[in-house]
């Protein structure tokens, strides 16, 4: 299933992560687990920016309408817990169903203008909203399943689902599907002409992408307890963006490294000054000068260079 | 096999082709010559659906297509390659092939199987019908002009068409890589049973390859007929042949 070379090491990293939180203190293993959810938004992001060449500039906004969704459910309804968890990634996708299938009529810039005027209509509703949503002042204190009723057991949920998500997106970006999808990023004109509806692919990858968006939203829940409507602001789709181009959105995993370094660097550098924005500003500025195709890119370069390593970028 | 009455196109004010008409009869290698901006790139785009026609008809075996958008165009069995070359320039060779060969197998929406191993004969035999084999892993964009011309057809082929538009299949090509192109095509067409209709700057090319040539002058078809039949034309004598 994975390519044989990377099965063991994988399987080594999966080991030490879950036995992780036997030795390293609680406030570590929470930041842990924030990037893995981070991660997995991210990821979910780069299906559509990286393989699929699309401008998706809100992708927040289905984050946050997944954990919304479980919020809502769990505080308002009697509806089994699980429920919650499942309509979540469920209702993201729905909506991004329907921002998608007017996002697809344009094109580059203006598919990524208009998706953001139809998500911050989204995020401005959650603001305003305060009988259902709570405003600004957002839904504390969310009743969670018993199994989750630890950190450490929020963690192994956390760090198992996202393993599962990433398998998926994996045999998803390498099947006939995630060709076709990376040929459109190339040249959607030429694939019309070989007999690809671009505009359907275009609508279906983002499909994939909103779920599990909407799965990163329930695990967020799963681990905080609480929503805010921040989750929906531009601000953090944009960070989830710089994710993608920080780590390499040609590559598979560059997104997860993407979100390691801008979560450490928000918990790490956030400590010590509140303008941890002008690092990571820095930082930016650096990367786009001396790796423009993203740190896991460039490790990509310097590990196996040549022609073939190009070809296959986007597949691992 | 294909049928184009009276084709009207315009943008803005200017009439990019006005009045065309064009037959193409099955097995047949037709060519469209005309001057620059004579409106044949623009009757390719409309044949072929990336451009939408104002007024005419586009038949294709016996069915209107002049409405379908061009990824159903592909499917009822057009294919083109373009003047310009209009590759996937980051993916392999093998790659630009098998995204062409898995979409005509309605594979491109399978999610979960990988694609890797998937048509891999199918692609393999056009990348040999070219002589790409050995090319087939290295990346499309680093190929040299004349072989993304090439490829450029290899992916047309993918598709499995019945009829194969060449968009100046040699422009840019030096006079040893347009003769073995032109070879190619031949060669192609007798080996896939292909119809082919091109257009071409190079004279000596069409009137050894065509067997009908249409003559393209500001829009409208001035002529089409067999190659001898244009030979005597009186504007092409002097716009081509340069016979005053």
């Amino acid at each position: 299933m994975i390519r044989s070379k990377w099965f063991g090491p994988l399987i080594v990293i999966s080991l030490v992560l879950f036995i992780l939180p036997l030795f390293i203190p609680r406030f570590y293993t929470y930041i842990l687990a924030l990037i893995y959810v981070t991660s997995l938004l991210a990821m979910s992001l780069n299906v559509v920016v990286g393989h699929g060449g699309l401008f998706q500039f809100h992708h927040g906004v289905f984050y946050g309408v997944g954990a919304y969704t479980v919020a809502l459910m769990l505080k308002k309804t009697s509806l089994p817990m699980w429920a919650g968890f499942i309509a979540g990634p469920i209702v993201a996708a729905i909506i991004g169903l329907i921002i998608g299938w007017l996002c697809v009529r344009l094109t580059r810039l203006y598919f990524g203008m208009l998706q953001i005027s139809l998500g911050s209509l989204i995020w401005v509703i959650v603001l305003r909203w305060y009988s259902f949503t709570g405003g600004d002042d957002g839904i504390p204190g969310i009743p969670m399943p018993s199994l989750l009723s630890s950190l450490k057991n929020s963690y192994y949920f956390i760090l198992i689902i996202v393993i599962v998500c990433l398998i998926i997106m994996y045999l998803v970006l390498r099947s006939p599907f995630g060709n076709a999808l990376q040929a459109i990023r190339d040249n959607p004109q030429r694939c019309e002409a070989i007999g690809i509806n671009v505009r359907r692919h275009q609508l279906i990858a983002i499909v994939i992408a909103t779920f599990f968006a909407g799965v990163a939203g329930v695990l967020f829940v799963a681990l905080e307890r609480s929503v805010f409507a921040d989750l929906l602001f531009w601000t953090l789709s944009l960070e989830i963006f710089i994710m993608c181009l920080l780590g390499g959105w040609f590559t598979f995993a560059g997104p997860i490294l993407g979100a390691a370094i801008i979560v450490a660097l928000r918990t790490f550098v956030g400590i010590f000054t509140q303008y941890w924005t002008l690092i990571l500003g820095i930082v930016l500025i650096l990367i786009i000068f001396f790796l423009p195709e993203g740190v896991m890119g460039f490790f990509q370069k310097l590990f196996k260079p040549g022609a073939e390593e190009v070809s296959e970028r986007g597949q691992r | 096999m294909l049928q184009v009455e009276a084709l009207d196109k315009s943008f803005e004010d200017f009439m990019a082709v006005n009045g065309a008409n064009l037959t193409v009869g099955k097995g047949e290698i037709v060519a469209v010559i005309g001057p620059n901006g004579a409106g044949k790139t623009t009757l390719f785009n409309l044949i072929t659906g990336a451009l939408k026609r104002d007024r005419g008809k586009i038949i294709f075996r016996g069915e209107d297509i002049s409405e379908l958008p061009p990824y159903e165009i592909c499917k009822k069995g057009i294919s083109r390659s373009y003047q310009i070359v209009n590759i996937f320039p980051r993916l392999t060779v093998f790659r630009n092939v098998q995204v062409a060969v898995l979409s005509q197998q309605r594979k491109s929406r399978q999610l979960f199987h990988p694609a890797k191993n998937m048509v891999v004969r199918e692609t393999n035999s056009i990348l040999e019908s070219v002589g790409f084999l050995d090319k087939a892993h290295g990346i499309a964009g680093s190929l040299s002009h004349g072989d993304q011309k090439i490829l450029e057809i290899a992916i047309a082929l993918g598709n499995e068409p019945e009829l194969l538009i060449l968009d100046e299949p040699t422009a840019g090509m030096s006079p040893e890589e347009t003769s073995a192109t032109m070879e190619l095509i031949k060669r192609l067409a007798q080996m896939r049973g292909l119809t082919i209709l091109f257009c071409e700057h190079d004279m000596d090319i069409v009137f050894s390859i065509a067997e009908s040539i249409m003559v393209m002058h500001q829009g409208r078809t001035l002529i089409q007929g067999r190659p001898a039949e244009v030979r005597k034309n009186s504007f092409v004598q002097e716009a081509y042949l340069g016979i005053e």
